[in-house]
C-alpha cells in the first residue's frame, strides 16, 4: 500500500459504483444484473435487480420490503469470489446487517463503507477498521458543524421531557429501519421498560429484528390503544406521521424527533418539532475524519452528502481524495 | 448566559404564541436584573454593540477554521451565528460558575473597542458550549429570529406584570435597556416612569391593504399615499427628534427638517425629498435614499436632496394628547397648528375631494404615471390607535407591475428557509436574445410552491459559484412589484422595488418570457 495505484477496475457512475472485471454494482439505483448491496434502506437497497448480495439480515430487510429475493448471503468476515475479485463484507456499525465491502484485484484493496458510524448501537455490531488503498466513504455529515451529542444525552433529554409532560403523549419521529429500534434499544439501556408503542409503519420492522435476535422489551402497537392510554407514554412513529392527520389520534402530544439534522435549529422548526433529538446513525464530523485517519487509505473518494468539505479536509491533511457525484441518494434518509 | 440560552432554544422549538408568551413572561418574573432587562431587550431589538461586528464574528471562526469549510457549513446552515457556535472547537469542560452572566457579557461588549472585540468574544466561546455559545453570538450580533417581534416580547411583560401593553408601548421608547424603572413598576416597587421633558416616540398607528372592499366617502377620508418614509417628529419645545416606523431616531439624517421645528409636539407625516416626480411634488424614492442611514450628511448632499416632511396628522398638541380624538377633529388641530411652520420644510397631505368610492378610484388610477403609491382612507371618526386595527385605516395601493421573468440563479435562503433555494434572480431578454438580470425575489410563493423550486434548481444546475447556483433558463416566474428604476447594479440597468413571485408559469416557454425593454418603459 501507498504505491500508486489508480484501481481502474472500479469506475463510479451517477448510479452506483461498477466493478468491471466482477460485472457488478454496489447499491445501484437502477435494476442490474448483478448488484452488491451494504445494507437495506431504500437508497442503497432497490429491488429488481437479477442477483443481490447481501448480509443475511440485509436479505431479510429486502424480504419485507421488495418481497422475495433470489439473494445470496454473506456473513460478515466471509468472502467469495466474482470473476477474480475477492470480496468479502464487514460490519459498518450503522443498521442491522449493515457492510462495508471489501474488494481485492490484482494486490489493490479496495473498501466500500456504505453508510456508517463509529459509536456503539444497542441493535447492530460496531464498525471495524480495514486496512485498504482506496476508501470509498459516506459524507452525509460531513461539515465541520455536526458534532453528534452523546445519545444518552438525548436519551435524558427525551426522558425528563416525558416526566414533565405527564398528560401528553411523546411521539418520536423516527425513519423505520434503523433508527426506531435503536431509539428502543437506547432508552433499555437508559433503564426505561415501560411498553413503547409503534405506529403501525413500524411494527414489520421490530418485529423482524426481534427475529433476528434484538431484545426491543416490551413494544405495542398504537392502533387499537385507548387515547387516554397514550398519557404520558413514549410513542414512535415515522417521521412523515408526525404532523400528519394520524397523530390527532394522540393527546396532545410532544413532537420529537430523531435524527442527526437536529442540530440544526432552523431544520428543526421546518419539521415543526418541538423536541430536537440529535441522534444519528451516520458518522458526524469528527468520527469521518478519525475513519479516514484511522483506515489510512492512499486515496478516499466520497460518495455522497457534503462531499466538497470533506474532500477539502483530506487535501488541507495532505491526504489524496475526489468526490464520486452519485444520484439518487436521498439527504434526509439519516 | 444558560437561563438566556435555554430560553432561547425553547423559543424556538415553540409554536403556539401563547406558549411563547407564558415562556418569556414567566423568565422575565424569575431573572433578576439586569439579565432580564437586557434579554428583553434583545428580544425587541433595542440592543446594539456596534463594536461587534458580524464580519468580526465570521474572521473569529476562520482563524479557527479553514474558510472553505466555514464557507460551506454557513451555506448549509444558513446562519452566521449559529455556523460559528457549532464549528467553534470545544474546549475541555469548564465549571459552570465560570461561565459569565448575560449582565457581564452585555457590561464587557459595551466597553469593548471594535479591534478588542474578537479577542473578547473568542475568551467568551471557550468558556461556554455550543448552546451558549449560539445565545451569545446571537445577543452580541442580533436577528434572535426566535419567532419573537418586539410586540410579542412586550406583551409577555405585561402579562408577567398585569400591565396593560398600551401602556407599556407608551413609555416604551422613552426608556433605556436594562429597564430597571420599568421592572420597579411592574414589580410595585417604584412609579410609573416619568417623562416630562424627553422627546420619545409614540407607536404609529398603521393601515391594513383595502383589498376588494368598497368603502364610503362620508366615512372616510382619501389622502396620497405619499413614496417617502413614515416620520414621526416629536418636539418638546427644547429638543426635536424624527422617528422612523419602528421607532428608529433619525434626526442625525435629516438636520435640515429637525432643524426647522422647535415647537412642542408630536407630528405624524410622509419624510420625502424635494423634486419632479409624485405629480410634481417631490423626488422619487430612490432619491430619498440617498439620505437614508447616514449619520452626517454634508450640506451639498442637503443642498441638492433637500428634504421637507408631508403632514398627515397630530398626535400631541404641547401637552394635550389629542390620540383619542377622531380623525375630523384632528384634521382641524393639524391644519390650524401647520401654518406657523416653515413652508420650506412642512407642508400638509391634502384631502382629495372624491364624491364617492367610484371616483377615488378614478383619481386614483389618474395617480398611475405619478412615482405615488396609492391613497390611503382613513375613518373619519377613527382615534389615533397604535398598531394595525382592521377597518379604521386602509391602503389602496396601485395594482403592481408584472413582468414575465426566466430564473439564472439560485442561493439558499436563511432563516426558516435555511437549507432551501428559495433566493431566485431572474432576467429578461435583450433584443440579441440573452437574458440579463433585471432582479431578485425570495418571497410570494407558498411552501408547496418553494419545494417545488428547490427541487427544480436541484435537478438543474448548470455551474455553481460558491453558494450559487446557475440553472437552466427555462423556469419562468411571473414577478410582480411596485416600481421600477434606473440603476447601475444591474447589467440590464434596471431593478425593482419590493420584487416578488406572483405566480410560477410552468406553462411558459422561456422564449416567451418579457424583454428588457418592456420594463424599461415601465421606469418611472
Amino acid at each position: 500500500m501507498g504505491m500508486t495505484k489508480d484501481a481502474h477496475w472500479i469506475e463510479p457512475h451517477p448510479h452506483g459504483i461498477y466493478i468491471k472485471p466482477a460485472d457488478a454494482w454496489i447499491d445501484p439505483s437502477r435494476p442490474v444484473s448483478r448488484a452488491l448491496v451494504t445494507h437495506g434502506h431504500a437508497d442503497h437497497a432497490r429491488g429488481g435487480h437479477d442477483k443481490v448480495w447481501a448480509t443475511p439480515e440485509t436479505l431479510a430487510i429486502m424480504g419485507l420490503r421488495y418481497g422475495t429475493h433470489s439473494g445470496q448471503a454473506v456473513r460478515y468476515g466471509d468472502g467469495f469470489e466474482l470473476g477474480g475479485v475477492k470480496i468479502s463484507y464487514h460490519s459498518a456499525g450503522h443498521v442491522l446487517g449493515s457492510a462495508q465491502i471489501l474488494m481485492e484485484y490484482q494486490g489493490e484493496r479496495v473498501v466500500a463503507t456504505g453508510d456508517y458510524k463509529r459509536r456503539t448501537d444497542p441493535t447492530c455490531k460496531s464498525f471495524e477498521v480495514i486496512s485498504c488503498d482506496i476508501f470509498i466513504t459516506e459524507a452525509t455529515f460531513g461539515l465541520p458543524v455536526f458534532k453528534h451529542p452523546d445519545t444518552a444525552i438525548e436519551i435524558r433529554k427525551l426522558l425528563l421531557c416525558q416526566k414533565a409532560n405527564p398528560d401528553r403523549s411523546i411521539l418520536v419521529g423516527a425513519y423505520a429501519l434503523g433508527k426506531a429500534q435503536r431509539l428502543i434499544g437506547e432508552l433499555r439501556i437508559a433503564g426505561y421498560h415501560d411498553p413503547i408503542y409503534l405506529h403501525g409503519a413500524l411494527e414489520k420492522m421490530c418485529r423482524l429484528y426481534q427475529e433476528l435476535g434484538i431484545d426491543l422489551g416490551d413494544i405495542r402497537s398504537v392502533m387499537g390503544s385507548e387515547k387516554e392510554a397514550m398519557r404520558g407514554q413514549i410513542i414512535l412513529a415515522p417521521p412523515s406521521a408526525l404532523n400528519d392527520r394520524w397523530s390527532r389520534r394522540l393527546p396532545n402530544p410532544v413532537t420529537a424527533m430523531a435524527s442527526g439534522w437536529m442540530s440544526v435549529r432552523q431544520r428543526a422548526r421546518q419539521r415543526n418539532v418541538e423536541l430536537p433529538l440529535i441522534i444519528s446513525d451516520h458518522a458526524d464530523w469528527s468520527e469521518l475524519t478519525q475513519t479516514i485517519k484511522d483506515v489510512s487509505p492512499s486515496e478516499t473518494w466520497v460518495t455522497h452528502g457534503r462531499e466538497e468539505a470533506l474532500v477539502r479536509w483530506c487535501s488541507l491533511n495532505q491526504m489524496k481524495a475526489r468526490a464520486l457525484e452519485l444520484v439518487g441518494r436521498e439527504e434526509e434518509d439519516d | 448566559m444558560q437561563a438566556f440560552s435555554d430560553l432561547l432554544d425553547r423559543l424556538i422549538y415553540t409554536r403556539s404564541r401563547n406558549a411563547k408568551l407564558g415562556l418569556i413572561s414567566d423568565f422575565l418574573k424569575s431573572t433578576p436584573d439586569p439579565d432580564r432587562g437586557w434579554i428583553l431587550a434583545a428580544l425587541t431589538g433595542e440592543l446594539d454593540f456596534p463594536n461587534v461586528k458580524a464580519s468580526a464574528v465570521r474572521n473569529m471562526a476562520m482563524e479557527r477554521v479553514d474558510e472553505t469549510l466555514f464557507r460551506l457549513s454557513r451555506d448549509f446552515v444558513g446562519d452566521t451565528a449559529e455556523t460559528v457556535a457549532l464549528i467553534w472547537p470545544e474546549h475541555s469542560k469548564t465549571s459552570l460558575s465560570e461561565i459569565p452572566s448575560v449582565g457581564q457579557v452585555v457590561d464587557e461588549l459595551t466597553a469593548i473597542s471594535r479591534s478588542d472585540a474578537p479577542k473578547l468574544l473568542t475568551n467568551f466561546m471557550d468558556l461556554m458550549g455550543a448552546n451558549e455559545r449560539y445565545a451569545l453570538l446571537k445577543l452580541a450580533t442580533g436577528g434572535m429570529r426566535v419567532g419573537v417581534s418586539a410586540r410579542l416580547a412586550k406583551a409577555a411583560f405585561a402579562q408577567a406584570f398585569e400591565i396593560a401593553v398600551e401602556e407599556i408601548e407608551e413609555v416604551w421608547h422613552a426608556l433605556a435597556p436594562p429597564y430597571s424603572e420599568l421592572f420597579a413598576w411592574g414589580e410595585g416597587r417604584g412609579d410609573r416612569p416619568n417623562l416630562t421633558g424627553v422627546a420619545f416616540f409614540r407607536p404609529f398607528m398603521l393601515a391594513h391593504p383595502l383589498e376588494d372592499k368598497a368603502v364610503s366617502m362620508t366615512d372616510y377620508a382619501a389622502e396620497w399615499k405619499w413614496d417617502g418614509i413614515r416620520v414621526q417628529i416629536v418636539g418638546t419645545g427644547e429638543d426635536t427628534k424624527l422617528f422612523s416606523r419602528g421607532g428608529d431616531d433619525i434626526t442625525q439624517a435629516f438636520p435640515d427638517v429637525a432643524k426647522a421645528f422647535d415647537h412642542d409636539a408630536v407630528l405624524d407625516g410622509e419624510l420625502l425629498v424635494r423634486g419632479e416626480f409624485q405629480g410634481g411634488e417631490a423626488a422619487s424614492f430612490n432619491a430619498l435614499q440617498q439620505r437614508l442611514g447616514r449619520k452626517k450628511v454634508s450640506a451639498k448632499m442637503q443642498a441638492e436632496y433637500p428634504a421637507f416632511v408631508r403632514l398627515y396628522d397630530i398626535l400631541f398638541d404641547g401637552q394635550t394628547d389629542l390620540r383619542e380624538q377622531s380623525w375630523t377633529n384632528r384634521r382641524q388641530k393639524l391644519e390650524k397648528f401647520a401654518p406657523q411652520l416653515d413652508t420650506e420644510r412642512f407642508d400638509i397631505s391634502t384631502v382629495l375631494k372624491a364624491r364617492d368610492f367610484d371616483h377615488l378610484s378614478e383619481i386614483r388610477d389618474g395617480a398611475r404615471d405619478a412615482a405615488i403609491e396609492g391613497v390611503m382612507l382613513k375613518r373619519r371618526d377613527s382615534s389615533y390607535i397604535s398598531g394595525r386595527k382592521t377597518g379604521l385605516w386602509y391602503k389602496w395601493k396601485r395594482d403592481p407591475l408584472v413582468a414575465d421573468c426566466v430564473m439564472m440563479y439560485a442561493q439558499r435562503g436563511s432563516g426558516k428557509r435555511s437549507s432551501f433555494y428559495s433566493d431566485y434572480t431572474f432576467g429578461c431578454w435583450t433584443e440579441d436574445g440573452e437574458l440579463y438580470p433585471v432582479g431578485k425575489a425570495y418571497s410570494g410563493f407558498t411552501d408547496e410552491e418553494l419545494k417545488m423550486l428547490d427541487r427544480f434548481v436541484r435537478q438543474n444546475t448548470l455551474n455553481r459559484f460558491g453558494p450559487v447556483r446557475e440553472v437552466e433558463k427555462t423556469m419562468v416566474l411571473e414577478v410582480a412589484f411596485d416600481s421600477i428604476h434606473q440603476s447601475k447594479r444591474h447589467k440590464s440597468g434596471l431593478a425593482m422595488r419590493f420584487p416578488r413571485i406572483s405566480r410560477i408559469r410552468l406553462d411558459k416557454p422561456a422564449a416567451e418570457a418579457d424583454r428588457v425593454q418592456t420594463l424599461a418603459n415601465m421606469v418611472t
